[in-house]
């Protein structure tokens, strides 16, 4: 799909067009409102906007979907951000007594970025992506996803591509927006493996036993390991790539395998000597520590001390998991997953550098997603202005009633993104929006049982 | 539920609700009226418990089998327990005595974070014991009437996640799995266990082995009670403002954080020449010891010298008297007169609130002394009765010549907590003129007791070294009976 020909400098055109016919209004105010079911959700709202020439406002707040439509169509912003729902109207935060405006609710999201791998990947750095790194999002993509999913119980995930390097998730069901901070923070610690900064050479260590958190994510790992790692990245080609790799394995069995890479240079046997190497380790440390069990139980000592015996005696046993986690394994911003009232890149808007849209990733067909064929606005606003075949553009009702003349306007904008790329990622949101609305009915009927005089 | 003989018209208030349990998370405060006395005779009895559980809590490891004998004896005299007795006072009178004690003592010690600290600690560990102490039925019971809605999970679910629970667990083998009882909590009940990664989850829950359980249980009955003592603290005024309870109130707090000696009353009263004397007749044994290793070594580390220093400090020495000491004894080691004013001055200056900050430190209770800082090697400071070797410590004792009588002869009333405590009892005696020897060895043996407290941090090291201490002192009436 062509979508080479965006230009930054043609933004200030673009944006008009784009938040007048294609912007789709009603489903992203169907999705904020979340159903109705909590009194001014949407209204409590903050948007924050980043306009032309690097002008940022924040506390944006809308009371209908035709205000935020009128306000975002006036004043056509670069950037759109999402924030949490607060106590009060965030437009009118000043006005309210100091301490009593607060964040009470948002989706609990993730932020993932390429930079953040620099470390592990050969072909690109900074804000370059191809399609040898994007696996990269993939992986981290599938292994979050099963987690959120199997693990936290969360049924609405949407997955956004950044519009440039990277993928958020927002987590909207109502659990999910109503966790604390602490909670926040627990479950981004519990969902991140790779630890340390430029300093640190070894950013995941394993002890025993393996949570099935663990197992289940290097089982995705796994699966695309080879195409990624050892030929896509070159993993155990060049000398430095081996050098890296092997600065995660412990010393005694560094220089054994240095060895064997004079000899063995074929990428997939370099990694089969590794991962022989560590079993091997493995194997021998367990008898030890069963008969260190063993010992201990008849002797009669507490068993906590068998148990913390067992992990110090094996350390760097699980190398060849650990190196697959260190390349392969997501990196979170835990910021972004942390605050209540962290404002998050809102799904739809335009990414300035590269003009493509920030669209929902149908993780069905996650494998096939291409960052690259993502459309860009000056792509879309081109296509609007395709004639479809055999159609005929509207025209402005001459003298029929204003209703008719509304919902004219709207129909006609119903099908106008329906003609461009962007349809098809528009009606995915929708599927997501009918998912969870199944939620909502049941919970509107809920409270109003409760609220049935007998 | 029938709640004793009593005719109260309490029975059928919504109250007696509350008491349908042994145990409850002081969720409702009372909500009658009471006598004055009721009032004050309730709390005191309360504090004594609670400080009995502080006690028993240094000086054993808790939940093991002599803690939980001990307690227990305390603990059925007054309050409701799952082992109910059928004589004194009913059950009902009990755990209303439980709900009301609880809230009038959250009134006097709502005020500062320390008195707030301590509260919450004794009343959690009080928790624990008793929903110890309650059968697997109870405490599930407990926990539903609570909104605590964890269940547990069938031995068939427990056959099926076997192994994920192995692997996600600490501590937990095939076995526990299949005889232990397991725990479904939503997560954001388990956080701890969650973030560190050391509970399985599913589904959005948590599964919980039970003896993490009680953690989870305590952990929150400490965040509600932390909330309300915040929440307390707040209508203070309020209640202060009643001129009959808040005598009582201040009486009460005040009878835990008892005196810190930094309110120097006999500032020069001392003079330099007194120490070396005043060491052998009135010093506790830890500050005997600093101070004659520092006679001897002319030099102390800064653990010594801060224990010591303002030990001193609040026997009575000014800052001008504690530099010309310390920098006379100093000169007469490796340090010359330059850079003792260079490196030492500072600090002692420090000590007495003249410099950075100005706090004016507080001398170091027992506690303090005997839970932080541990001495190592070539250190002084310290405890001798906990830090010491036992056979040090007899050696000691016998140089200072306690007597045989001395260490048989229990003071129960005097209970020591602080160095300078001893100090000020200690002249008192002396000059009340009384037997200084026999005096001053119950004050000595009082030490022992206090001082038998292991740090609860590492468990099994503490109760070694508790049992350790046990065999000492029965060494110790051996050999001195001997002689």
């Amino acid at each position: 799909m062509p979508s080479s020909d965006y230009d930054p400098a043609s933004l200030p055109d673009l944006l008009p067009l784009y938040y007048r016919r294609l912007f789709p209004f009603s489903q992203y105010y169907r999705w904020l409102s979340y159903g109705g079911v909590q009194k001014n959700y949407f209204q409590n709202r903050e948007f924050s906007f980043t306009l032309k020439d690097d002008i940022y406002v924040r506390y944006q707040s809308f009371s209908t979907q035709n205000e935020l439509e009128k306000e975002m169509q006036k004043m056509n912003p670069y950037k759109i951000d999402v924030g949490a729902v607060y106590s009060h109207r965030p437009s009118q935060h000043n006005t309210v007594k100091s301490g009593t405006f607060q964040a009470l609710e948002k989706e609990l999201v993730f932020d993932i970025d390429m930079t953040d791998y620099d470390d592990v990947r050969s072909c690109c750095s900074a804000a370059d992506i191809c399609s040898k790194c994007w696996t990269l999002m993939t992986i981290a993509i599938h292994i979050l996803d099963r987690a959120l999913r199997d693990d936290f119980g969360f049924q609405h995930r949407l997955w956004v591509y950044s519009g440039r390097r990277g993928v958020h998730c927002w987590v909207c069901d109502e659990a999910a927006r109503k966790l604390s901070v602490a909670a926040r923070s627990a479950v981004t610690e519990y969902l991140s493996l790779v630890k340390g900064g430029d300093e640190t050479v070894k950013k995941v260590v394993l002890t025993e036993p393996i949570h099935p958190f663990i197992s289940n994510s290097l089982d995705v790992v796994k699966e695309y390991f080879t195409q990624y790692a050892l030929h896509d990245q070159d993993l155990m080609g060049s000398k430095e790539s081996v050098e890296k790799v092997l600065a995660l394995v412990p010393e005694d069995a560094r220089s054994y395998l240095q060895q064997e890479f004079e000899k063995e240079k074929k990428p997939e046997k370099r990694w089969k000597l590794i991962t022989t190497e560590a079993k091997r380790k493995q194997v021998g440390n367990f008898a030890h520590s069963f008969y260190i069990v063993l010992h201990i139980r008849t002797e009669g000592l507490v068993v906590l001390q068998s148990v913390s015996l067992k992990s110090t005696a094996k350390k760097g046993q699980y190398f060849e998991k650990e190196i697959m986690l260190q390349y392969c394994y997501p990196r979170l911003d835990a910021n972004v997953s942390k605050g209540v009232n962290h404002l998050l890149k809102s799904p739809f808007s335009v990414h300035p550098k590269t003009g493509r849209i920030s669209v929902p990733i149908d993780v069905s067909e996650l494998d096939k997603f291409d960052p690259f064929s993502v459309p860009t606005i000056s792509l879309i606003c081109e296509e609007l202005d395709r004639p479809r075949p055999g159609e005929e553009k509207e025209k402005l009702g001459d003298g029929k009633e204003k209703e008719d003349e509304k919902d004219a306007i709207e129909k006609r904008k119903i099908r106008d993104y329906k003609r461009t790329s962007l349809a098809k990622y528009i009606k995915y949101f929708d599927q997501f929006l009918d998912g969870m609305a199944r939620s909502w009915k049941a919970e509107r009927l809920r409270k109003s049982d409760l609220q049935k005089e007998f | 539920m029938q709640f004793g003989g009593r005719r109260k018209k309490n029975s059928i208030n919504p109250q007696s609700e509350l008491y349908g349990q042994h145990l409850q998370f002081y969720g409702q405060p009372p909500l009658e009226n009471i006598s004055l006395s009721e009032f004050e005779t309730f709390a005191v009895e309360r504090l004594k418990l609670l400080k009995t559980v502080e006690n028993l809590g240094v000086s054993h490891v808790k939940l093991t089998d002599l803690y939980i004998s001990k307690l227990e004896k305390e603990l059925k005299l007054v309050y409701s327990y799952r082992k109910n007795d059928f004589y004194g006072p009913t059950e009902y009178e009990k755990r209303r005595k439980d709900h009301i004690s609880h809230f009038i003592l959250r009134l006097a010690y709502c005020q500062t974070e320390d008195l707030r600290r301590w509260f919450i600690q004794q009343e959690v560990d009080l928790f624990r014991f008793r929903f110890n102490d309650l059968d697997p039925k109870q405490q599930l019971e407990f926990l539903h009437k609570n909104n605590l809605r964890y269940d547990t999970i069938s031995s068939e679910e427990k056959l099926k996640l076997k192994d994920q629970l192995i692997n996600s667990s600490f501590g937990v083998s095939g076995i526990t799995v299949m005889e232990h009882e397991f725990y479904k909590v939503p997560f954001q009940d388990a956080l701890d266990l969650v973030r560190l990664r050391k509970v399985y989850l599913k589904q959005g829950y948590a599964y919980i082995p039970h003896q993490d359980i009680v953690t989870i249980v305590l952990n929150d009955f400490r965040t509600r009670l932390s909330k309300a003592l915040a929440l307390t603290a707040r209508s203070l005024p309020a209640v202060h403002s009643d001129e009959r309870l808040q005598p009582l109130l201040n009486h009460l707090s005040h009878a835990y954080v008892g005196q810190d000696y930094s309110i120097q009353k006999n500032v020069g009263k001392i003079s330099l020449d007194q120490i070396d004397s005043l060491s052998g007749k009135s010093f506790p044994l830890c500050m005997r010891q600093l101070h004659q290793s520092l006679r001897e070594n002319h030099h102390l580390r800064h653990g010594g010298r801060m224990q010591y220093g303002l030990f001193l400090k609040g026997i009575g020495l000014s800052l001008e008297q504690a530099l010309q000491f310390w920098k006379m004894e100093f000169i007469r080691g490796k340090v010359d007169a330059d850079k003792f004013d260079k490196a030492y001055a500072y600090s002692i200056r420090h000590m007495f609130g003249k410099e950075g900050k100005r706090t004016d430190y507080t001398p170091y209770s027992c506690m303090k002394v005997i839970l932080s800082n541990p001495p190592s090697q070539g250190d002084h400071h310290g405890c001798p009765f906990r830090h010491s070797d036992p056979e040090l410590l007899k050696q000691k004792l016998q140089v200072y010549k306690v007597s045989p009588s001395g260490i048989n002869q229990v003071d129960s009333s005097f209970s020591l907590n602080h160095p300078n405590q001893y100090f000020l009892e200690s002249q008192k005696l002396l000059g009340g003129g009384k037997d200084i020897k026999r005096e001053m060895d119950a004050p000595q043996r009082s030490q022992e007791n206090a001082a038998s407290k292991g740090s609860t941090a590492t468990q099994e090291v503490a109760a070694n070294t508790s049992q350790h201490l046990a065999e000492m002192t029965e060494d110790l009436d051996s050999f001195f009976q001997d002689a």
